[in-house]
């Protein structure tokens, strides 16, 4: 299959070897059924930055599926697969996870082997898990973890059985949940956040106290400092991982007789207006006089925001916030518009910066005009505790009434 | 996949440094001799006359009374690791193209590096080896800049934090060269990886890129400024080659590009405070071009000074052209180049354990300069200590030769003498002859103990380093055991003086220089075998009965 990152300047390249998580899957007798639309590199939040293909949102064709990885949420969310994998460097799978009404699981930075994963930011990405159960996610989690000796930044701890936590209902508790301290980041249901995602999360929230949970509001204040410090660290990672596609050993060439115009044309030609301008900015943060202001600035807020992260989790188990701040919205509507999209993954950046599991499921709608578009939450976990996340996260979705995440399109055909 | 690789890029015209290729090219395609040749004693011999030679040093010293060169030299040292630095392709020098490639080193979209752990281990090996500071945790960082033998558009690398800085190295020059010991700075070494190489075609319309080297681990080596003299320079990257060797880390080879310097000189008036314009000069593939091409770099910048046109000289990087014997300029330099360093997140921290470190330290084999201060103390001249010392292979075949019969200057003397001699005209080295150090010291035993005389010495070992064998053999195989017995030494004696009646006449008549002719005559009688003293003793005394 070729492999294009849906990027023009790959157009036809065809990879020379199967990425680590893909030789893992396969060896776990999996069958790999094709590859997914994505915004350019991983570079967006709506997949409209594919140099090929828009990708619709399955629950309202109008819609974006989010993004980056949106083809692997609308593949999943319109049951073309069982599951699938994107990558997270900003929150790419679960922003689309949450505008698809898909279960969404990025985890830990280390947790998942990067290799063979065409690199965005590399501090910052992670494979993560599209699935429509926390089930379906876990067992995926469970055979793409583990180190890996081509990756090394891959975690040499121990993968624990995420699967043997799992509960079914029929054997819960009258409080499942009892005992766990959820704090709910109070940044992250204030000002600027969709008012009915606001009131989906705390219909959630609600949920997670009837099973027992004890939930608390709890303020962050780095919170607001991680868009602006993960736009500089992932453009600047980005300029550099992608400079490798110069046209000369793969990928698209144009003919010049001039080795300056070769790289430029060749690079013009094949990257999109969103690459372009990523690549300019960490160029940029990356140059001499500017690199203390930019990226070491931002290094030192990422610093600032895995403590934090930190602090909080000593005192609770899981953390709560939207997945996004608003639902899926209309193709097109902030195409045009960089800050506005960048703005919509304030929710999600941190945990990135911080390196930390994360998981999204959906947990309620916003209305859409005659329709209706899914809404997800995430609940952030401790570095390398996924196994809490998967435990919790079971027990919600098997007892949250009157959802059915199936998209309207395809509801005919899966009567439950 | 393999069409990919040799895509040609149709960029020569303007490559930034094309002249510099071309020269590249013609060494790729030149087959190396000998391993071990390039020491400055050596390439001495080997350029173009000795006119030159002393005009060239004569006009450097002439120079030098008036303005004091400052050079500082920055030298790439590849490690001879079985794998490359980030991935597991072997290289060897002079395979075929794109034959040692990977998806790591070719930049594949996806593909990670992972560090070699002997390049840490040799990293150490040359830091403790170069009197250095460890940093105990240091990192990897890019090094960003497009061309087209740079397949990942950077170059992984250290910045900031050298994995060691703040050493030294210890050197005698040679006494043609007036000799004296030095202690040059080093600033620092740190890892990085090779590039690739271009290659280009004879019609100039088109490149192609070879990915074998990209990859290798490098370790680049900075100097302090504190070399003042073309010698001094050439001696330095002389030391460091042989540091190297000793330590085995790499094999220091010139000419395969194994071993690369690229040397700053800047020139001010004596007694100035301020530096002068630093130049670059690349291009240097032996260690007398290292010292020509300061020299004339010296005598150039000199001139300019001498005619009020300092102004002229101008940071740049000049090329040694070896056929004209000068630099020229290859590419001003027009503010500094911005390599965007940013710390490499594909890697973690290189962190060190004091244990692991001293675990290193005390593995170091013995270095130059603690060799040569050992033989010093031998009692050896300076001149025999460098000969012996300055090739890590004649250093351990003196040591074993030495470690079973101590008589130190007797074997430096075969070794410098016969052996060398015999190296020279066969155009080997030390450890292709087929003489061990063992044979050697029963050869020096042999003589020493008197069974056989210095000149059937001198034929054994010839024999020993052409086929081999052992001295005990030869000597029996051959009968050459030296006649010491007086009783059959005077019956040869006899025999001569009653063939040679005439002689004894004369002799005894007074014309006693005769008696050299009797002694010869015994000598061919016993085929070499008498013992000289014993043959004079008793040949005067029957002479004079
Ligand atoms: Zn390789």
């Amino acid at each position: 299959m070729a492999c294009t990152a849906g990027s023009k300047i790959l157009e036809n390249y065809r990879p020379a070897y199967d990425a680590s998580v893909v030789r893992k899957l396969r060896e776990c007798g999996a069958i790999i059924v094709g590859k997914t639309n994505l915004d350019e590199f991983g570079m967006g939040s709506t997949t409209e930055g594919s140099a090929y293909q828009v990708t619709a949102n399955p629950w309202d064709l109008e819609c974006v599926p989010g993004g980056s990885s949106g083809g692997s949420a609308a593949a999943v969310s319109a049951r073309q697969c069982v599951v699938s994998l994107g990558s997270d460097t900003g929150g790419s799978v679960r922003q689309p996870a949450s505008f698809c009404g898909v279960v969404g699981l990025k985890p830990t930075y280390g947790r998942v082997s990067r290799y063979g994963l065409v690199a965005y930011a590399s501090s910052l990405d992670v494979i993560g898990c599209f699935g429509t159960t926390v089930a379906d996610a876990g067992i995926l989690l469970q055979a793409i973890s583990g180190h890996d000796k081509l990756d090394a930044t891959s975690s040499k701890r121990d993968v624990n059985d995420f699967t043997s936590q799992f509960i079914s209902k029929d054997y819960f508790e009258s409080q499942p949940l009892k005992g766990l301290r959820v704090g709910v980041l109070s940044e992250t249901i204030g000002d600027g956040v969709d008012k009915e995602v606001v009131s989906s999360i705390r219909g959630a929230i609600s949920h997670l106290e009837e099973l027992g949970s004890t939930v608390t509001e709890v303020s962050l204040p780095s919170f607001s400092l991680g868009l602006p410090a993960y736009y500089v660290l992932a453009s600047s990672e980005s300029s550099s991982n992608l400079s490798r596609y110069d046209g000369v050993r793969y990928g698209n060439q144009i003919v010049s007789d001039e080795l300056s115009s070769l790289y430029g044309g060749s690079r013009a030609n094949g990257f999109g207006p969103e690459v372009k301008r990523r690549i300019l900015m960490g160029t940029y943060a990356l140059s001499a006089g500017y690199y203390d202001a930019y990226y070491k600035r931002a290094q030192q807020v990422r610093t600032v925001v895995q403590k934090s992260f930190k602090e909080a989790l000593d005192v609770y188990d899981i953390l709560i916030s939207p997945a996004a701040p608003s639902a899926a919205y209309k193709i097109g509507e902030k195409k045009n518009d960089p800050l506005a999209m960048y703005a919509g993954d304030i929710m999600t950046v941190n945990v990135n910066l911080a390196g930390l599991p994360a998981l999204v499921l959906p947990c309620g709608f916003v209305e859409n005009g005659t329709s209706r578009l899914p809404v997800g939450f995430q609940m952030i976990g401790a570095a390398f505790d996924e196994e809490k996340l998967l435990r919790v996260g079971h027990i919600f979705e098997q007892t949250l009434q009157g959802c059915s995440f199936i998209p309207p399109i395809i509801a005919d055909e899966f009567k439950c | 996949m393999a069409l990919t690789l040799f895509r040609g890029i149709q960029a020569r015209p303007l490559l930034p440094c094309s002249s510099a290729f071309i020269a590249r090219k013609h060494v790729l395609f030149c087959s190396m001799q000998s391993t071990q040749a390039d020491t400055t004693v050596k390439t001495k011999q080997q350029a173009p006359s000795n006119f030159t030679e002393t005009a060239r040093a004569k006009a450097v010293e002439k120079v030098l009374k008036d303005y004091e060169a400052i050079i500082g030299i920055e030298t790439h040292v590849q490690l001879s690791t079985i794998t490359k630095a980030f991935c597991s392709c072997a290289y060897s020098y002079g395979s075929q193209p794109n034959s040692c490639v990977c998806p790591v080193c070719m930049g594949l979209p996806g593909a990670l590096p992972v560090l070699n752990s002997k390049v840490i281990e040799y990293a150490v090996m040359l830091g403790l080896a170069l009197n250095c500071k460890l940093a105990l945790s240091s990192k990897f960082d890019r090094k960003q800049y497009f061309y087209p033998d740079l397949p990942k558009g950077y170059q992984i690398s250290q910045f900031d934090i050298p994995i060691a800085a703040n050493g030294f190295i210890d050197l005698d020059l040679p006494l043609e060269f007036g000799g004296g010991h030095r202690r040059f700075g080093i600033t620092r070494v740190h890892m990085e990886e090779d590039a690739g190489k271009l290659l280009h075609t004879g019609t100039g319309s088109y490149s192609q890129v070879d990915l074998n080297r990209a990859g290798v681990p490098l370790l680049e080596i900075v100097s302090e400024p504190d070399m003042r003299t073309g010698i001094e320079a050439a001696e330095y990257a002389a030391e460091l080659q042989r540091v190297v060797r000793y330590l085995g880390v790499g094999n220091g080879n010139m000419q395969e590009g194994s071993l690369r310097c690229d040397v700053n000189v800047s020139i001010r008036p004596i007694g100035q405070l301020e530096f002068g314009t630093k130049v670059e000069i690349k291009n240097l593939n032996s260690f007398s071009a290292m010292s020509r091409a300061i020299d004339f770099e010296i005598a150039r910048q000199a001139e300019l000074y001498d005619k009020g046109q300092a102004d002229e000289i101008v940071q740049e990087t000049r090329l040694w052209e070896e056929g004209a014997q000068k630099t020229v300029t290859m590419r001003k330099k027009e503010g500094l180049a911005d390599y965007r360093y940013f710390p490499e997140p594909d890697l973690p921290e290189v962190i060190l354990t004091e244990e692991y470190v001293n675990g290193i330290r005390e593995s170091l084999p013995e270095l130059p300069e603690m060799k040569r201060r050992r033989y010093e103390e031998m009692g050896l001249s300076m001149q025999d200590i460098l000969f012996l010392a300055n090739d890590v292979n004649v250093a351990h075949f003196f040591d074993a030769t030495i470690a079973k019969v101590p008589d130190v200057k007797l074997a430096a003397n075969w070794i410098m003498g016969d052996i060398a001699a015999y190296l020279k005209n066969e155009k080997l080295s030390i450890n292709e002859i087929k003489l061990t150090p063992e044979e050697l010291s029963e050869l020096i035993a042999s003589i020493k103990n008197g069974t056989i005389s210095g000149k059937i010495g001198k034929e054994i070992l010839l024999e020993l380093m052409e086929k081999g064998g052992t001295v005990k053999g030869l000597i029996e195989e051959k009968d050459l055991v030296q006649i010491v017995d007086p009783a059959e030494i005077e019956k040869i004696i006899d025999k001569v003086i009653a063939n040679n009646p005439k002689q004894l006449e004369q002799y005894r008549g007074g014309k006693t220089k005769l008696q050299g002719f009797f002694a010869g005559q015994v000598m061919k009688e016993s085929k070499g075998k008498a013992n000289p003293g014993l043959v004079n003793k008793i040949l005067v005394e029957k002479l004079n009965a």
